[in-house]
């Protein structure tokens, strides 16, 4: 695990990736910063994490759309798989490579909080619910990505598709609105990623909603083994 | 040592490999040889645990290889038939990956020298494998396989893309090798498996169509050995002249190869060695004898053979066409 992580780290310094997605992340938030903080004069950051939703959304599928397909189209997987590794090790290792780089993109933000309680006062609940929110989002993204990733052996498929799922998950909350079963739309409502992403941006901690994105990543990472599982066996 | 009992892949009603049973010693180089989808790359894949079996038993070195995968998997080192190389990673971090990712135990730097002069590669070890000729590529996934010293190594087609030279070392390599480690190797050069290879498994259609030491699989058609002569001298005279030694069979005249000199194939009977009579019977007449040489069949032959289910069958029982078109073959060897 840890030689797998290491090495997926390196990966993406070696390529462009790495850096693209920490600069995107930290333009896009700076700019969020600038316009919903700094120019309307509050000190409520809430606004910028909302809007990096949609950023994360296309552009954490960018650092997990070669992490499986790559291994299988370069035929990698077989030094891999017949390796003393185990399959979940080796998820796990590919699934925090991709979180360490997306930790270095996000780490920004809480600084835009630091900067700001240089000046004037600010909500430190908040902020910090707002963080962990990102985090857990984010590595919501990572974990579905990497599944749809391990399910073809094209990136761009992988990435287009991890896209389009993360828009599939966001709407969830605004399908559930115009289903006219109770029921259903009661599921779609409280399995909705966007709503308990909310609760955070407004310095809610609740354990149902940490247990709730636990449990939706450890899905998508047992999902993955099984997955390349399956493939041996095919 | 590597144990196969009736193992079988099947892929939907297709079967890759069709009950297939084998045991490679420790210390003995096991060839594969087969045409293209024989089922040679499957069985390896199952070995080393890449994909699953349908049915069927597999153990190395005593352990299975699906009760625990992970300890069967620590004495493999495995060369796929596309060498699985990260392209953005120099030589040396990939093989430090590759000790890392084994759980290696022995001290890092002085084994990752020792494999690399092995397979001479020291001089590249700074450079991108993205950059790295087929060969060089070819000899870090040998590297890689050698990481951690396995028990039991699996090549499948080790010297492809390689210019005849490094094919000359490699192949003393895995001679080398062989002497301490248990080798399966495929490939569909003849020649490399015959050099190579102790023992050599012929596979076809996911079956195993012979299983013999490599001097008995040639030795089993060398009663069908035939000799080749050119002598100078009247064509149907000398056929004459020959015609009255006793243990020759059959003189066949092929072509005029210089002029005056002619070309026979000469089969004898069975088992009899027939050249001392030749040439004294040729030399009592004054007759030059230019070439003699001996048509073995060569490994090439005896696959082609056995593939095409004509399995050690002598020659007496097949028919005298057929027995032409061999004949014919053989002319164009050696």
């Amino acid at each position: 695990m840890l030689a797998i992580l290491k090495r997926e780290i390196a990966s993406y310094f070696t390529s462009p990736i790495g850096y693209v997605f920490i600069a995107v992340c930290i333009l896009t938030s700076g700019l969020f910063f600038f316009i919903f903080t700094l120019s309307q004069g509050v000190t409520d950051l809430s606004p910028v994490f909302q809007f990096m939703f949609f950023v994360l959304m296309i552009f954490v599928p960018v650092l997990t759309m070669r992490l499986m397909s790559d291994e299988k189209r370069q035929k990698t997987d077989q030094l891999l798989l017949t390796s003393p590794v185990g399959l979940t090790g080796l998820v796990i290792g590919k699934f925090l490579s991709a979180f360490a780089v997306f930790l270095l993109g996000v780490l920004a933000m809480p600084v835009y909080g630091i900067v700001l309680s240089f000046f004037t006062k600010i909500s430190w609940p908040s902020l910090w619910g707002n963080f962990t929110g990102i985090v857990l989002l984010g590595s919501v993204y990572i974990s579905l990505g990497l599944l749809i990733s391990a399910l073809t052996e094209n990136q761009m498929i992988a990435a287009v598709g991890s896209m389009f799922l993360n828009l599939v998950i966001f709407l969830f909350d605004a399908l559930a609105a115009f289903i006219p079963f109770k029921l259903l739309s009661d599921v779609l409502k409280n399995i909705s990623v966007y709503e308990r992403y909310l609760g955070f941006t407004i310095g809610l901690f609740t354990l149902s909603s940490i247990l709730f994105f636990a449990s939706v990543i450890a899905v998508f990472i047992f999902l993955t083994v099984r997955v390349l599982e399956r493939r041996r066996w095919a | 040592m590597i144990e196969v009992q009736n193992l079988t892949k099947s892929y939907g009603v297709n079967k890759a490999v069709d009950n297939i049973s084998f045991k490679a010693e420790e210390g003995e180089i096991l060839g594969f040889l087969g045409p293209n989808g024989a089922g040679k790359s499957t069985t390896m894949n199952i070995l080393t645990g890449y994909i699953s079996s349908t049915s069927g038993q597999v153990t190395i070195d005593g352990i299975d290889v699906l009760d625990d995968p992970i300890a069967a998997k620590r004495n493999i080192g495995y060369l796929p038939e596309h060498p699985p190389l990260y392209l953005d990673m120099t030589v040396d971090g990939f093989l430090k990956f590759v000790y890392n990712l084994k759980k290696c135990k022995l001290p890092r730097n002085s084994h990752l020298n020792e494999i690399c002069n092995l397979v001479k590669i020291s001089d590249v070890r700074g450079r991108a494998i993205r950059n790295l000729s087929k060969g060089y590529r070819q000899r870090v996934g040998l590297a890689q396989a050698l990481v951690g010293n396995p028990g039991t190594l699996i090549l499948d087609e080790p010297t492809v893309g390689l210019d005849p030279k490094q094919i000359i070392e490699i192949r003393s390599l895995i001679k080398k090798l062989g002497k301490n480690h248990t080798v399966i190797l495929s490939s569909h050069i003849l020649p490399e498996i015959q050099a190579v290879c102790d023992r050599i498994i012929v596979i076809n259609k996911g079956k195993i169509v012979a299983n013999e030491k490599a001097a008995a699989l040639t030795a089993g058609f060398s009663e069908h050995l035939s000799l080749k002569i050119r002598v100078e001298g009247n064509e149907s005279e000398v056929k004459k002249l020959l015609g009255g030694i006793p243990q020759i069979k059959r003189i066949t005249p092929l072509r005029e190869a210089e002029t005056g000199v002619y070309e026979y194939e000469i089969e004898p009977k069975t088992g009899s060695d027939v050249r001392r009579d030749i040439f004294k019977k040729l030399s009592s007449r004054n007759y030059p004898l230019l070439m003699m040489k001996s048509s073995e069949l060569t490994l090439e032959e005896i696959f082609l053979k056995l593939i095409t289910g004509d399995i050690y069958r002598s020659a007496d029982d097949s028919g005298d066409s057929d027995k032409t078109t061999k004949k014919s073959q053989k002319g164009g060897r050696k």
